[in-house]
C-alpha cells in the first residue's frame, strides 16, 4: 500500500486553446484531508471534473490506488471508490430523503437491473439508510422528498449518501458553499468525523474551514498550482496573498500578517 | 443537533396513506388502489354498456400510451418516434397472424418482438443525446421506418395488410365475436399496465427514478445511466409494439397510418393530456382522445383542429393533465 492514494501527472484540460487546467501534478496523501483553494476560475471545479472523469483530460495521466484512471468512466471510478459531490446540491429532489440514501446502498447489489421485482426487497437496506442519516442529524426527515429540505440540510443528505457507498476517498466541491454560519459548523464537525479512515479532496472557499480541517492544502490560480503546504505554510506565502487580493503586499506595504487576517475573511 | 430546522420538520410532514386490500404489493397507494379498482370496474362493465370495438381500440392505445409515460414520465427521454414500434408491432402481428398462420396471441407476441429488437437498434443510437435532440434522432429514425414499410413488399404499401384474421387464441378459442375478443384485449391492456407498474415500483425502477431526478448524481454512484435508459428504452418499445399488434388483429388491418410520424405526436398528446409520470394519466389521456376522434368523427377535418386547442389548453392551463390536476386538487398521487 503506497502513502499516495490520489496522483496526478501533468494533468492538463484545454477547451478551444483555453488552459483551463495545465500541468497539474497533484498528490494526495492516503487518510488525509486535502483542500483545494484558489480563487475563483481557477480550474478548481474543472479540476474536480477531471479527478472523477465527468470530463475527458486533454493531456497527462490520473492513477488513482495504483491504478491508472485515466481513461475510466465516471460510473467506474465511483466504483473503485472515488466518489464526489456537487457544487450544487446533488440530491435527488422528487424521492424521500430515505430513497435518497438507499439508491445509494443499492449500489451493493450489483447494477440493479431487475425490473421484474418488487421494489419491497429494498427494504433491507432501510435499516442502514436510517443510521446514515442519523449520523448527519437527518433521522426525523427520513420521510420527508429531498426537495422540500432547508439547504444546509440538502448537503448533509448529500454526504449521507455520498457516504452509503462507503468510498475510499470523497472529493467534496464547496460543502459549506451559501450556508450559515451555524450550518458551517455543523458540516464542519461532520467532514472531519467521516474523514476518519478515508482520504478527503475539497474545493473550499471559506478559508476558516480550510484552516480548521485541512492537513495539506493546494492553491491554484489560473489553472496551475501556485503553492502547496499546510496552511500556515501557504498563507505565509506572498504570492497567494496576492493571488486571494489581488494586490501585491509588497507595493501597498501592508504587512503580511494584516494581508493574511483579511485573506481569511475575504471569503465566506 | 440544535437546530431552527429541526421544529419545522413535523408540519411538512405528509405520510403515504398505505394501500388497500393488499393492493400496495403493486406498488399503489390508497388513492391509486382505489382508482385501480374502478379501472378494474369500468373493464368489467364497460362491453355490455359500450361498443366493445371502439372499448377495445381505446385499450389499444391506452397500452400505447401507459408504454410512452414510462420513458417520459419515470426516465425523462421524450421520444418523438414511438409510432415505429407501435406501427412495425401492427405489421409484424398482421404478417404473422395472415401469412405465417400463427395464433393470435403468438403473432402479438411477435409484435412485441419487433418492438424490442428495433428499440434496442434505436434506443442504442438515440441516448447518446438528450433532450430536443434525443427527440429529434427518435423522429428520424421513425421517418426512416415509416420509407420503410412504404417501399417494403410484406407491408403492402398505400393499401397496408388487409383482412388479417383474427384466428383462435391457442388454436382452441375463436375470436370472431367482439365480445371474446374485448377480454383477450383487456387482460393484454391489464398485463401491460400492471407490468409497467412493477417496472416502475421495482430495484431499476428506483434506478429510472434517481437518473429522471438528477443524471449526473446518479453516475458519481456508480451507475452507467445509459444502459438504464436503453433497457427502458427497449421495454417501453416492446410494449407499444404489443399494443400495435393488438391493434392490427382487432381491426384486421395494418396501414401506414399507425406507423406515421402524426402517430407519435397522438401518443405525446394522450400522455400529456392524461398527465405525465402518472399512473392512470395515459389512460385518461388515450380515453379522451379516442373519445373525440370517434364522436367528434362527423366534424372532418375539425377533429385536427379541436385536438390542437386542447392541447394548447392543457399546456396552458392545466400543465400536469387530467390525473395530475385530479390529483393536485385531492392531495393524493394517481
Amino acid at each position: 500500500m503506497t502513502d499516495t492514494i490520489l496522483e496526478t501527472r501533468g494533468m492538463t484540460k484545454e477547451f478551444l486553446g483555453f488552459v483551463a487546467v495545465g500541468d497539474v501534478s497533484l498528490q494526495i496523501r492516503r487518510g488525509s484531508i486535502h483542500g483545494l483553494i484558489g480563487p475563483n476560475g481557477a480550474g478548481k471545479t474543472t479540476c474536480f471534473n477531471l479527478l472523477t472523469k465527468f470530463l475527458p483530460p486533454t493531456r497527462g495521466e490520473i492513477r488513482f490506488d495504483g491504478r491508472d484512471i485515466t481513461r475510466m468512466k465516471p460510473a467506474e471510478v465511483a466504483r473503485l471508490g472515488l466518489v464526489r459531490s456537487f457544487q450544487i446540491s446533488a440530491v435527488f429532489p422528487h424521492l424521500t430523503v430515505l430513497e435518497n440514501v438507499r439508491v445509494a446502498l443499492q449500489r451493493a447489489r450489483g447494477g440493479s437491473f431487475d425490473f421484474w421485482r418488487s421494489d419491497r426487497l429494498l427494504r433491507q437496506y432501510d435499516q442502514r439508510a436510517r443510521e446514515l442519516l442519523d449520523d448527519v442529524g437527518l433521522a426525523s426527515y427520513a420521510g420527508l422528498t429531498a426537495g422540500q429540505l432547508p439547504y444546509g440540510r440538502k448537503r448533509a443528505l448529500e454526504i449521507a449518501t455520498t457516504l452509503a457507498l462507503d468510498p475510499v476517498m470523497m472529493l467534496l466541491d464547496e460543502p459549506t458553499a451559501g450556508m450559515t454560519a451555524e450550518d458551517v459548523d455543523r458540516i464542519v464537525a461532520l467532514v472531519r468525523r467521516v474523514a476518519q479512515g478515508r482520504t478527503v479532496l475539497m474545493v473550499e472557499h471559506n478559508l476558516k474551514v480550510v484552516e480548521g480541517l485541512c492537513d495539506t492544502i493546494t492553491v491554484l490560480t489560473r489553472g496551475r498550482v501556485l503553492a502547496e503546504g499546510d496552511y500556515a505554510t501557504v498563507s505565509r506565502n506572498p504570492e497567494v496573498v496576492a493571488a486571494y487580493l489581488g494586490t501585491d503586499p509588497s507595493m501597498t506595504g501592508a504587512p503580511a500578517e494584516t494581508a493574511q487576517a483579511k485573506g481569511a475573511q475575504a471569503h465566506g | 443537533m440544535a437546530s431552527g430546522h429541526a421544529s419545522t420538520a413535523p408540519a411538512l410532514l405528509v405520510p403515504e396513506a398505505p394501500g388497500l386490500l393488499g393492493l400496495s404489493g403493486l406498488g399503489f397507494n390508497r388513492a391509486q388502489s382505489i382508482a385501480f379498482l374502478v379501472m378494474l370496474g369500468v373493464l368489467l362493465v364497460g362491453p355490455f354498456l359500450l361498443y366493445p370495438v371502439f372499448l377495445m381500440k381505446l385499450l389499444c392505445f391506452a397500452l400505447f400510451a401507459c408504454a410512452f409515460n414510462l420513458l417520459i414520465g419515470y426516465v425523462g427521454l421524450l421520444s418523438f418516434g414511438h409510432a415505429m414500434f407501435f406501427g412495425m408491432g401492427g405489421y409484424v402481428a398482421a404478417h404473422a397472424a395472415k401469412v405465417w398462420g400463427l395464433t393470435p396471441e403468438l403473432a402479438i407476441l411477435a409484435g412485441g418482438v419487433v418492438g424490442a429488437g428495433l428499440g434496442v437498434v434505436a434506443g442504442w443510437v438515440a441516448i447518446r443525446r438528450q433532450g430536443i435532440y434525443f427527440a429529434m434522432i427518435t423522429l428520424a429514425l421513425a421517418q426512416m421506418v415509416y420509407f420503410f414499410c412504404l417501399q417494403a413488399p410484406f407491408t403492402g404499401g398505400e393499401d397496408g395488410i388487409q383482412r388479417v384474421p383474427r384466428g383462435a387464441l391457442f388454436g382452441a378459442i375463436d375470436l370472431s365475436s367482439d365480445l371474446t375478443l374485448y377480454w383477450v384485449v383487456a387482460a393484454v391492456f391489464l398485463a401491460g399496465f400492471l407490468f409497467i407498474n412493477r417496472i416502475v415500483h421495482s430495484p431499476f425502477g428506483q434506478v429510472l427514478k434517481a437518473i429522471r431526478e438528477n443524471e449526473p448524481r446518479a453516475t458519481s454512484l456508480g451507475y452507467r445511466t445509459d444502459d438504464y435508459k436503453l433497457v427502458a428504452f427497449t421495454l417501453s418499445a416492446t410494449l407499444a409494439g404489443i399494443a400495435g399488434g393488438t391493434k392490427a388483429l382487432l381491426f384486421g388491418i395494418a396501414t401506414l397510418t399507425d406507423v406515421y410520424w402524426a402517430m407519435s405526436g397522438e401518443v405525446v398528446l394522450m400522455t400529456l393530456v392524461g398527465g405525465l409520470g402518472t399512473v392512470f394519466g395515459p389512460v385518461v389521456g388515450a380515453a379522451v382522445i379516442v373519445t373525440m376522434q370517434n364522436y367528434l368523427a362527423e366534424f372532418g377535418a375539425w377533429v385536427t383542429v379541436i385536438q390542437g386547442v386542447i392541447f394548447v389548453a392543457c399546456v396552458l392551463a392545466f400543465r400536469a393533465g387530467v390525473v395530475g390536476e385530479l390529483g393536485r386538487i385531492l392531495k393524493v398521487r394517481l
